[in-house]
C-alpha cells in the first residue's frame, strides 16, 4: 500500500483535481478517487473530510448544502479561483517531482 | 438503519465544537455513512457485517484528532450572532450598539412611538423634578441655610400673614440669647427718578442686620452699619447686580453714586452678587434701612405697627426648639424696660418656622401632588413602551430563533435585547431633555403661582444627572421583560410560521401591562377631577363683596413733600378726577385691599364697655376708607349707616364693624354706639356706626374676618402713603386703566402706579397653586388618556391579526360582520373594565394625598370618580373601534386559501 506519508502529500492535489471539471460531495470523491486509482488509493471518513475542511479553511474549495428534488441536502464542493491557481501550481511541482524521480530512478536501474 | 449521527457525535464531543457547526459536520458524515452502508448491502453484505464495516470508517480516534487540527484553527466568523466567547467585552458592545442600531432603524414607525412616548413621561419628570428640586430638595442658598429661621406670634393658625412689630423686634434683639442675629424687613416701592424714565422699584426697607442673617455681603462696597439704622440716619442704599446693570450699565463707579428715590438723594454703598436669591421678596432690587426711632416714643406710632416680617439666624449649636422655648420664656415675662402694647403683646407664644419651610410652605402640597401626577404619567408611559417591545419581540420570534438555533446565549441575547431598549431610552431621554428645556421656561412663565426660588429652577446639573437616572432605570426596566420572554423559548416552535403557542404567551402579558395602564390613567385622571371640582367649589365662595367689573391699583403718595395734608388732598383730589371720568360708576380708595395677597394691616381692638381685660384683645384688619368705599366694593350694610363724607377729621370719629367682630363680641346685642379703639391704648374712642358684612382678606379659604372700617380723615396714628384704588366700571374694567392713570398724573405727575389688576384676576391667582395643579394634572391627564388609547389599540390591533384564522372560519361558519365585531369590542372592553376597576380601588387609595389640595371636596367624591370612570371607557371603546372594524373586514375566503 501506498505510504501514509506519500498518500498524505498528494491528498490535496486529488481532491482538488477531482473539484475542477464539476462540484461534487464527499462520498462521490471518495468513491472517485478509489475508482480511478483502481484500488490502491482508498480514503475513510476519518481522513478525507478533515482534509476536505482544511481545504475549505484555506479557501481552495468552497461547500455548500445543495438539497436536489426529491432527495436530502448534500454538501458540494467546488473549486474556486484561488483553488485553481493553487492546483495548477501543485500540478507543475508533482509533474517535476515525478520526472526527477523518474529520472533518478531510470539512470538507478539502468 | 443504525444511527449514525449517535456513533459520530460521540467521537466529536471532546471537540467542544458550536453547535451549528457540529450538527453540520454530523449531517454530512452521515450521509456518507449511509451511503456506504446501503452500497455494501447492495454488494451483499450482511446487515451486521456491513454496519461493522461502516463505522470502521470513522475509526477511533482518527476522526477526532483530525479533525481537531482543523477545526481548532477556526477563526472568528465575520459576523458573531451570538457566540458563548467572551472576545472583547468592548467590541461586543460596540457590536451590539450597531446591530441594535440597525434593527431599530428597520421598523422606524415602531422606533418613532417608543422614542416619543419615552420622550413624553421623561421630559415631564424632567421638568418637575426641575421645579422641585430646589424647593422640595435643595436647601437655600445662605450658608448654613438651615439655622435661618422666622420668627411670628404664635396665633394657632399657620396661615397667619399679620406682621411683627419693630418694639417686639428690638426687645427680642436685647434680651434673646439664641441668635447671632434678627432682622426685620418690610416692603418698600420707591420711584426712581433721575435722567431716565421713571420707574417704580421693588425693594425692602431693612434693619441694618438683614444680610448678615441671610449670610450674603455685598460683592461691591459694604454692608449696612448698624450705627446708621437710627432715626433721621443718612440716606443709603444698597442694589442688586440686576438693578447695577439695567439702570446703570454696570458702571465702576456705582459706590458713592447718587440716586434720587422718591424725591430724596440716596447714596449707593453696595451691590449685592449676582447669585443672590432674596427668598422673602424675589423680585427686590434695592434696600434701605428702616431706620425707625429706636426709643419707641409712643404705641400708636409706627414703631408698634404690625406689618414687619422678622428673621433670625440661630446661633451655631442652637436648634430651633431650643430657641423657641428661650423666646416663649421671654414673652411671658414682661420688663417694665420693654412696654408692649396689647395689640403687640406676645401673649400667645412665638412661633419659629426654618425660613425654607416658610418659603416653600404654600407651594409645597401642589408641587407634591403634581410630582405624584407626573410618575404615574412615566409608568403609564414605560408600560405603553414595553407593551410595544413585546409586540415587536413577537415579530422577531422567527430572528430570535434563529440566533438561539445558530448558537447565541441567553444571556447574550438578553444583552443584545436590552442595549436595544436602552439605546430607545437613551434617545428618548434626549429628546425627552429638550423638552424638559421647554417646559421649565413654559412653567416659569405661564404658571400661575410664583414658584419660589425661580432662580434655582432649570435644567441644571443635578437635573440633567437625575434625567440621565432615570433613563438609564427605564431602559433596563422597559426592556427587561420582552428580553427575558424574547430568549427563551422553544426552538422547533418558534421556527415553524403558524404557531400559536407563542401568541398566548406574550398576549397575556400585553393584556397585564395594559390593563395597569388604564388603572394608572384613571388614577390620574381622578385626581384632576378632584382638584377640578375643588376650584369650581373654590370660586362658588363668597367673597362678601362685588367682584365683578372692579379695577384695582395702588397709588402712592411718595416724596418728602407730601406731609399728611398734602397726602390727603392728593388722593381726595385724584378721586375727585377720576369720579368724572366716563364709564366710571363708582371709585374709592382703601388702605387694604382684600384678596390682594399682600401682608394683612392688623391691629388690637379695644372695646369701652369691656369686661374684657387687656389680654382678651381681638386683633382685626384696619381699614382707611374714602367714603363711599363700601359703596363701591358692594359690600353689606347690616345695620346702621355707611361712612360718609361728613366723617371728617374734624368731627366726632366713628368706625364701622364687620358682623363677625359684632357677633364675636356682642353676640345678639345692637353694637351700634358702642364705642372702640383701634391700635393704641389711649386717645379719643370711636363710636359704631353701622355693621358691615364679612369680607375674605387673606384668601378665599380663611375665615379671619374681623374687620374695622374708619375714612382716612379719621385714622389720626398716621397717613397711609399709599392707598388702594378701587373704580366700578361699566365696561371692561382693563380698558379704563389708562384714563385713570391719566387722570390720577394730571394731579400729580411723579406717583407711581402699580398692581394694576382686575378683582377678578386677584380672585384667580388667590387660588393660584391649587390651579397651577389643576393645570398639570389636566396636561398630564390627556397625554395619559391618549397613551392609553395608543396602547389599547396595539393590543387588541395584534390579537385581531393573531386571530385571522379563528375569525376567518368563525365568518365562514355563518357569524354576522357584526358579531365579529362585537366579539372585539368586547375584549376591548373586558380589559378596560378590569383597568377601571383597578385603577378605581387604586385611586380611592390614593387620592387622600391630595387632601392639602382640595376643598369642598372629598377625596372620594362619588360624582368624580364615576365621571372619570365613564370617560376612560368611550375614550377605550373608541380605541377598540378601529381594530373591530378590521377584524370585521377579515375575507374568510382568503383565510382559509392560505392554510
Amino acid at each position: 500500500m501506498l505510504d501514509r506519508e506519500m498518500k498524505k502529500g498528494s491528498a490535496e492535489l486529488l481532491i482538488l483535481t477531482l473539484v475542477e471539471t464539476r462540484p461534487r460531495h464527499g462520498y462521490e470523491i471518495s468513491k472517485l478517487i478509489e475508482a480511478r486509482s483502481e484500488g490502491v488509493l482508498r480514503f475513510n471518513v476519518a481522513s478525507l473530510y478533515p482534509l476536505l475542511y482544511r481545504l475549505e479553511k484555506r479557501g481552495w474549495i468552497k461547500g455548500r448544502w445543495i438539497e436536489k428534488a426529491g432527495q436530502r441536502r448534500r454538501r458540494f464542493y467546488r473549486l474556486t479561483v484561488e483553488g485553481k491557481k493553487v492546483l495548477a501550481a501543485q500540478r507543475n511541482t508533482w509533474h517535476e517531482f515525478v520526472e526527477a524521480i523518474n529520472r533518478i530512478t531510470t539512470v538507478e536501474n539502468a | 438503519m443504525p444511527d449514525w449521527k449517535k456513533e459520530i457525535s460521540r467521537r466529536l464531543a471532546g471537540l467542544k465544537l458550536a453547535p451549528s457547526r457540529e450538527s453540520e459536520i454530523v449531517e454530512e458524515l452521515a450521509q456518507h455513512l449511509d451511503d456506504r452502508y446501503q452500497e455494501l448491502l447492495a454488494d451483499g453484505t450482511s446487515d451486521i457485517d456491513a454496519e461493522r464495516l461502516t463505522i470502521a470508517e470513522l475509526s477511533e480516534n482518527e476522526l477526532f484528532r483530525e479533525l481537531q487540527r482543523v477545526e481548532r484553527k477556526t477563526p472568528p466568523e465575520p459576523i458573531v450572532i451570538g457566540t458563548n466567547r467572551k472576545i472583547n467585552m468592548v467590541a461586543d458592545i460596540w457590536k451590539d450598539l450597531r446591530f441594535g442600531i440597525r434593527m431599530l432603524l428597520k421598523r422606524p414607525g415602531f422606533t418613532a412611538i417608543a422614542i416619543v412616548t419615552l420622550a413624553l413621561g421623561i421630559g415631564a419628570s424632567t421638568a418637575i423634578f426641575s421645579a422641585v428640586n430646589p424647593i422640595l430638595f435643595e436647601s437655600l442658598p445662605y450658608p448654613d441655610a438651615s439655622q435661618i429661621v422666622t420668627i411670628s406670634d404664635d396665633f394657632g393658625t399657620t396661615d397667619s400673614s399679620i406682621g411683627m412689630t419693630f418694639g417686639t423686634y428690638q426687645e427680642l434683639v436685647q434680651r434673646s440669647r439664641s441668635f447671632t442675629a434678627i432682622a426685620v424687613a418690610r416692603p418698600w416701592q420707591p420711584a426712581m427718578t433721575g435722567s431716565a424714565e421713571p420707574e417704580r422699584l421693588e425693594g425692602q426697607r431693612v434693619s441694618a442686620s438683614y444680610f448678615q442673617v441671610l449670610g450674603v455681603s455685598p460683592v461691591l462696597g459694604l454692608n449696612f452699619n448698624s450705627a446708621d439704622d437710627r432715626l433721621n440716619g443718612p440716606n443709603l442704599v444698597i442694589i442688586s447686580e440686576g438693578l447695577w446693570q439695567r439702570r446703570f450699565n454696570g458702571e465702576s463707579a456705582i459706590v458713592g453714586r447718587q440716586v434720587t428715590l422718591n424725591g430724596n438723594s440716596f447714596t449707593v454703598i453696595g451691590v449685592m452678587p449676582r447669585a443672590f436669591e432674596n427668598v422673602l421678596s424675589p423680585k427686590a432690587e434695592v434696600w434701605t434701612l428702616l431706620q425707625y426711632d429706636s426709643s419707641l416714643p409712643s404705641f400708636e406710632g409706627r414703631e408698634w405697627g404690625r406689618h414687619l416680617r422678622m428673621i433670625g439666624r440661630l446661633k451655631p449649636g442652637v436648634g430651633t426648639e431650643q430657641a423657641r422655648s428661650e423666646l416663649n420664656t421671654i414673652a411671658r415675662t414682661r420688663l417694665p424696660e420693654f412696654p408692649r402694647p396689647p395689640h403687640a403683646s406676645l401673649d400667645s407664644g412665638m412661633l419659629l418656622t426654618s425660613l425654607q419651610d416658610q418659603v416653600t410652605r404654600g407651594v409645597k402640597p401642589a408641587l407634591i401632588s403634581v410630582l405624584g401626577a407626573v410618575v404615574l404619567l412615566l409608568l403609564i408611559a414605560c408600560v405603553n413602551v414595553t407593551n410595544l417591545l413585546l409586540a415587536r419581540g413577537a415579530n422577531r420570534s422567527g430572528e430570535f430563533a434563529m440566533r438561539i438555533a445558530l448558537g447565541a446565549g441567553r444571556n447574550r441575547m438578553i444583552r443584545q435585547l436590552l442595549t436595544e431598549s436602552l439605546l430607545l431610552a437613551m434617545m428618548g431621554g434626549a429628546l425627552g431633555l429638550l423638552l424638559a428645556e421647554f417646559g421649565v421656561r413654559a412653567l416659569v412663565t405661564l404658571s400661575p403661582i410664583e414658584l419660589p426660588r425661580m432662580m434655582g429652577v432649570g435644567v441644571n446639573g443635578t437635573v440633567f444627572t437625575f434625567a440621565l437616572g432615570i433613563t438609564t432605570l427605564i431602559g433596563l426596566g422597559v426592556g427587561l421583560i420582552p428580553a427575558l420572554h424574547a430568549s427563551r423559548g422553544d426552538l422547533n416552535i418558534k421556527l415553524q410560521q403558524s404557531s400559536r403557542r407563542t401568541a398566548g404567551g406574550h398576549q397575556w402579558m400585553r393584556r397585564t401591562l395594559v390593563i395597569a395602564e388604564v388603572s394608572l390613567a384613571l388614577v390620574l385622571l381622578v385626581g384632576a377631577g378632584l382638584l377640578f371640582r375643588s376650584l369650581s367649589r373654590l370660586f362658588a365662595i363668597d367673597p362678601g363683596f362685588d367682584t365683578s367689573q372692579l379695577l384695582t391699583m395702588q397709588v402712592q403718595a411718595s416724596g418728602t413733600r407730601f406731609d399728611d395734608e398734602k397726602t390727603h388732598r392728593f388722593f381726595a383730589q385724584s378721586l375727585e378726577t377720576i369720579r368724572q371720568l366716563p364709564g366710571v360708576s363708582a371709585a374709592a380708595f382703601s388702605s387694604q385691599l382684600p384678596l390682594s395677597g399682600e401682608l394683612d394691616d392688623g391691629y388690637g381692638v379695644h372695646f369701652e364697655s369691656s369686661t374684657d381685660k387687656p389680654e382678651d384683645n381681638r386683633g382685626a384688619f384696619r381699614y382707611a376708607v374714602s367714603p363711599g368705599y363700601l359703596e363701591t366694593m358692594a359690600i353689606a350694610l347690616r345695620r346702621g349707616r355707611f361712612l360718609n363724607a361728613d366723617d371728617t377729621a374734624n368731627t366726632p370719629p366713628v368706625v364701622l364693624i364687620s358682623e363677625s367682630l359684632a357677633r364675636s363680641k356682642f353676640q345678639d346685642q345692637d353694637p351700634i354706639g358702642q364705642r372702640l379703639r383701634l391700635g393704641s391704648n389711649d386717645g379719643p374712642w370711636s363710636t359704631i356706626v353701622g355693621v358691615v358684612g364679612d369680607v375674605k382678606q387673606t384668601s378665599l379659604t380663611v375665615s379671619q374676618a374681623n374687620a374695622v372700617y374708619m375714612t382716612t380723615d379719621q385714622w389720626r396714628l398716621f397717613a397711609d402713603r399709599a392707598l388702594w384704588l378701587v373704580v366700578r366700571t361699566r365696561g371692561e374694567p382693563g380698558e379704563l386703566a389708562p384714563a385713570i392713570r391719566q387722570a390720577i398724573w394730571s394731579v400729580d405727575k411723579d406717583q407711581p402706579i402699580v398692581r394694576v389688576a382686575t378683582m377678578d384676576q386677584r380672585l384667580t391667582s388667590s387660588a393660584a397653586e391649587r390651579r397651577f395643579a389643576l393645570i398639570l394634572f389636566e396636561a398630564f391627564g390627556f397625554v395619559a388618556v391618549v397613551l392609553v388609547a395608543v396602547g389599547l389599540y396595539g393590543v387588541l390591533s395584534s390579537s385581531v391579526a393573531e386571530r385571522t384564522r379563528e375569525l376567518g372560519v368563525r365568518l365562514a361558519l355563518g357569524a354576522q360582520k357584526r358579531d365579529v365585531l362585537y366579539l372585539i369590542l368586547r375584549q376591548g372592553l373586558a380589559l378596560t373594565l378590569a383597568g377601571v376597576s383597578t385603577g378605581l380601588l387604586a385611586s380611592w387609595a390614593v387620592t387622600r394625598l391630595l387632601t392639602n389640595l382640595l376643598y369642598g371636596v372629598s377625596a372620594t367624591d362619588p360624582l368624580v370618580f364615576g365621571g372619570v370612570a365613564s370617560l376612560l371607557i368611550v375614550v377605550a371603546l373608541l380605541a377598540c373601534y378601529l381594530p373591530a372594524r378590521r377584524a370585521m373586514k377579515v375575507d374568510p375566503l382568503v383565510i382559509l386559501r392560505y392554510e
